[in-house]
């Protein structure tokens, strides 16, 4: 119960229930959110992972250039063959409409997770409740498939195994999800803090080093390729996706904290209320 | 179990029918939205490989498998 006198809404039942909105207004909420997200994704990725991109698909197309005899017709034939459909300008503004619709879906599946979830999310607070959620999401849809199939830059990858490279990476999303799920599963069954942080920890590991052990592993990265790019193009995807979570658990955690101090808040901090 | 749990009201986890059905079908456009960015090659947008190559940077820099 509430230790401070003055509820911060006359009407409302006094104990700590979190203010609860319909199903409709989360997602409307969750969709602008990974909107913002995406835009903010987008920005990142078009200053910090561009040259990167640029600078592979110039290998690309001079590997492409030195495979055929006839390396200026070549040259003008790669040029002709990519430029039709979409120009590179094309493809650096739609990098930011693919993450801003990227983001908008993620939106949409985190506010869906929360409206599900959040009575099972074992804490008074809705920003909190939401920011766990993101933060389990990039932990097990990102970090843990980013480690076990890193993604590539143009001029990486065999054309011929996509089809198993992208069952790998969905196979690695889920199997991340479950790992944190796990994680929650297992804390719980603990009932001091730091054997929930170890079981929690451990069931995490548990399943992920199995994961990772019955995925196959992929390495198509040519030995010719410059090693400082591949990392540079890696870990700056990582930030996007860094990036596009942390604003999307940022923008949610704001969009559904109450308007004014719930009686949770008030609760948390007598003294400020008393 | 945890001193947070007991200030939770008792009336907790019903998930309504209605609620599952509305998050279901949310959770499939999602995905749809999701797909179209991530992978589709015209199969669903009917626009044969104009949005798949408009992506092209996005699907890279998000560490999709491209190509």
């Amino acid at each position: 119960m509430p230790l401070t006198t003055t509820p911060a809404r006359p009407g409302t039942p006094s104990d700590a229930a979190p203010v609860t909105r319909g199903f409709g207004s989360l997602l409307l909420r969750g969709l602008l959110a990974g909107l913002i997200a995406g835009l903010l994704a987008g920005a990142f990725a078009f200053t910090f992972g561009e040259t990167h991109v640029d600078a592979a698909i110039a290998i690309e197309e001079a590997a492409a250039a030195a495979s055929t005899p006839d390396a200026g017709a070549a040259v003008d034939a790669a040029v002709a063959e990519e430029e039709p459909l979409v120009s590179r300008e094309g493809q650096k503004a739609g990098l930011v409409l693919a993450t801003s619709l990227y983001g908008i879906a993620v939106g949409g599946i985190l506010a869906t997770a929360y409206a599900l979830l959040r009575r099972r999310l074992r804490t008074p607070n809705d920003s909190r409740a939401a920011l766990s959620l993101a933060g389990a999401a990039l932990l097990g849809a990102v970090v843990v498939p980013f480690l076990k199939y890193p993604p590539n830059p143009p001029a990486v990858g065999d054309p011929s195994t996509i089809d198993q490279r992208t069952w790998s990476y969905l196979a690695a999303l889920v199997l991340g999800l479950i790992a944190v799920w796990a994680a929650v599963i297992a804390a719980r069954t603990q009932h001091t803090e730091w054997r929930r942080a170890a079981a929690g920890a451990a069931a995490f590991l548990v399943v992920v080093t199995v994961a990772y052990l019955m995925l196959p592993s992929i390495d198509e990265v040519p030995t010719t390729f410059p090693p400082s790019l591949l990392w540079n193009f890696r870990i700056t995807s990582l930030g996007v996706q860094t990036v596009l979570w942390t604003v999307l658990g940022l923008a949610f955690a704001a969009l559904v904290a109450p308007a004014r101090p719930a009686p949770a808040a008030a609760a948390a901090a007598p003294s400020a209320a008393a | 179990m945890s001193d947070v749990q007991s200030v939770q009201p008792t009336s907790t986890p019903v998930v309504s029918p209605q609620l599952i059905a509305a998050a279901t079908g949310v959770v499939a456009v999602m995905l749809l939205l999701a797909y179209l960015v991530a992978f589709d090659q015209g199969a669903l947008s009917q626009g044969g490989m104009y949005l798949h190559e408009l992506m092209h940077d996005g699907r890279h820099l998000l560490g999709v498998p491209c190509h």
